[in-house]
């Protein structure tokens, strides 16, 4: 029994001797500790405080799933689609890594939205969170980027004519248009030059740029601190031990929340993966399981459903003075708007706990708008389609610019000195 | 010694390389940027492809590739030719003035002969194929539709000479590629016609 006993203290000092080695060399212990073992975050994080562990939890499922599909795919014309087929049919638990890939794609977007719904509903962007925000934000606009340019990859007739579409919105620019969109294809039609670089910015390029914005993304937020359902600075009440006395420690109490949290995750996106991994057409278009055909447009293309709000505002805008590039500044503009939501927003308050009712119902039309947008730019452009999408965009861009005045004049709830928190 | 530090020289000296690097750093970028350029081949392979329109008959429509891109060849009948000036009233831009043509082909029929509509196919709002719908009163467009091309993506319509209608996402007329008749029965896409001749 005693030898046991100081065989375990023999081998937890050893242990110990080897941190403190790698800790004389390198800064391990320290980092733990400020990026999560001693990052204290308030208590009262609920389960809208999920979706960011998950989005890293997605991105490292991207990225392993990406890396083995690179093993069997190849990046040419003549050889992609069937490739895909080959990982589907013939590379053992190729199916899986594939739609593991195909439904990660649509899970990253499911769980970003909902974390950038989060920050809407708390106030996360404000002050001091600005910056936080712009990072989140330029980390979407790489995703986007990621998801387009790895949707021609399959080179389905859908990833052909889909990246046809998104190419050509940089045609519509004035002067320069037609040349920097031959510049981006590298030929004068979609081809095997444009799948080849395509899938060098998929797989390398935009990778490497998101990894280093959620470094960035975590370092700003454990800097400055989370915000939390009460929208109140947690930091301005700080116990005798440094730390604020709302806040606990996120090793080991987030630690395991953020599991539980996992585990919900992934019975749905597993449950997606094994029993629906096409999702009615949602996530795998039914036009992309036939190969490309630069002389056949599929009867009606739409991109995958993360895009579509903003598809349906490109289209809703008509072309005049002989150009259409006003759907394109719409749509463009309404990504630009978000960036500015720090400093649109004048409530006294954060949180949607202590906002007035013109707030309320504004996020909740907004929401109520998204989704009907996104919807409408699933479905052809016919009425009533057209309308909804054109009273939709309004909204959506009226939310935004009317933002500074209507929460101005907005009534409020006095915040709570300490976070809203019942022990279970 | 170091007591006295010139710092205007300093700035001076810094402001200098900073704008030498600068300089290079753009030199050095210029050789990734313009890799990205049509290489040689796909150049190559842009050239200009001859199409053989002996056995095209009358209302009938020939599809080949230029470039990647579809182009038509639609051998218009007597009828479809007359009926283009009828539906002027109802186009965007009826004579073709805002649009991407040849100057040889900015006509009422938009073409060098009448007969032969040579148009890409490639819809000038976001780059979708429109269908044909040349039947008048189609089941899809309506009683009142008189013949032309449709796009399904997003709705545009376009006339027998690939005019578009008021109203549709499309801004332009459909695009005329140059191209040149080479004899009575061949066409040659991608070279202009007084080249040709």
């Amino acid at each position: 029994m005693a030898n046991a006993s100081s065989n375990a203290a023999g081998e937890g000092g050893r242990m110990k001797a080897l941190m403190g080695w790698i800790d004389d060399r390198f800064p391990l212990t320290q980092m733990w500790n400020e990026q999560w073992g001693k990052y204290y975050a308030p208590k009262n994080l609920n389960t809208w405080y999920y979706f960011g562990s998950l989005s890293l939890f997605v991105l490292v499922i991207q990225i392993v799933t990406g890396i083995f599909l690179t093993m069997n795919y190849k990046p040419s014309a003549a050889e992609a689609f069937g490739s895909v087929e080959y990982i589907m049919r013939d590379v053992e638990w190729g199916w899986l890594v594939r739609y593991l890939h195909s439904t990660g794609a649509s899970a990253f977007f499911l769980v970003v939205y909902l974390h950038m719904f989060r920050a809407m509903l708390y106030g996360s962007y404000r002050k001091p969170r600005e910056l936080l925000w712009i990072f989140g934000m330029v980390i979407y606009l790489v995703l986007m980027g990621e998801a387009f340019f790895g949707y021609l990859l399959p080179w389905g007739n859908m990833s052909y004519w889909g990246a046809q579409v998104i190419v050509s919105l940089f045609g519509t620019l004035p002067v320069i248009g037609s040349g920097l969109v031959e510049w981006i294809r590298g030929d004068f039609y979609i081809s095997d030059i444009t799948l080849n670089r395509f899938f060098a910015l998929h797989v390398i390029a935009l990778p490497l740029v998101l990894v280093f914005l959620v470094v960035a993304h975590l370092l700003a937020l454990h800097e400055v601190g989370s915000n939390n359902p009460d929208g109140i600075e947690v930091k301005k009440n700080k116990g005798p031990d440094g730390h604020p006395v709302d806040s606990i420690p996120s090793h080991p109490y987030y630690s395991v929340k953020d599991l539980m949290g996992l585990a919900f995750f992934l019975v749905l996106f597993l449950g997606v993966v094994f029993f629906a991994p096409a999702l009615g057409g949602l996530f795998l278009e039914a036009p992309n399981f036939e190969p490309a055909n630069p002389m056949q447009t599929p009867a009606h293309i739409a991109p995958v459903w993360y895009f579509t709000p903003f598809y349906a505002m490109l289209r809703a805008v008509p072309a005049f003075f002989g150009t259409q590039v006003w759907g394109v500044l719409v749509m463009g503009g309404a990504i630009v708007l978000l960036f500015f939501l720090p400093w649109l927003d004048r409530a006294p308050v954060k949180s949607i706990r202590y906002r007035g009712p013109i707030y309320k119902v504004a996020l909740a039309v907004f929401v109520v708008v998204f989704v009907m947008l996104g919807y409408c730019g699933l479905k052809p452009a016919v009425e009533p389609f057209k309308t909804m999408s054109v009273l939709g965009t309004i909204y959506y861009f009226a939310f935004f610019l009317l933002m500074p005045w209507y929460t101005r004049i907005d009534s409020y709830k006095a915040e709570p000195q300490r976070v809203t928190y019942h022990a279970h | 010694m170091s007591e006295h530090v010139d710092k205007g020289r300093r700035q001076l000296l810094t402001a200098a390389t900073v704008v030498t690097g600068a300089v290079g750093a753009a030199f050095a970028a210029a050789p990734f940027l313009a890799s990205w350029k049509p290489s040689a081949r796909a150049k190559a392979l842009g050239a200009p492809v001859e199409i053989d329109i002996s056995k095209l008959e009358v209302g009938a429509m020939l599809k080949v590739e230029w470039r990647g891109k579809p182009v038509w060849v639609l051998r218009r009948t007597p009828e479809m030719i007359e009926g283009l000036a009828a539906v002027d009233g109802q186009l965007a831009d009826p004579a073709s003035e805002a649009s991407d043509q040849p100057d040889y082909a900015r006509n009422e029929a938009r073409a060098v002969r009448p007969e032969y509509l040579v148009v890409l196919g490639v819809c000038t709002h976001l780059g979708c194929a429109p269908l044909s719908r040349f039947t008048p009163g189609d089941a899809e467009l309506g009683a009142d539709w008189p013949g032309g091309f449709y796009c399904p993506c997003h709705g545009s319509k376009f006339d027998l000479a690939g005019r578009v209608y008021k109203g549709v996402p499309a801004p332009t007329n459909l695009a005329i590629p140059p191209y040149a008749f080479v004899d009575d029965n061949h066409i040659l896409v991608g070279q202009d016609q007084s080249r040709a001749a």
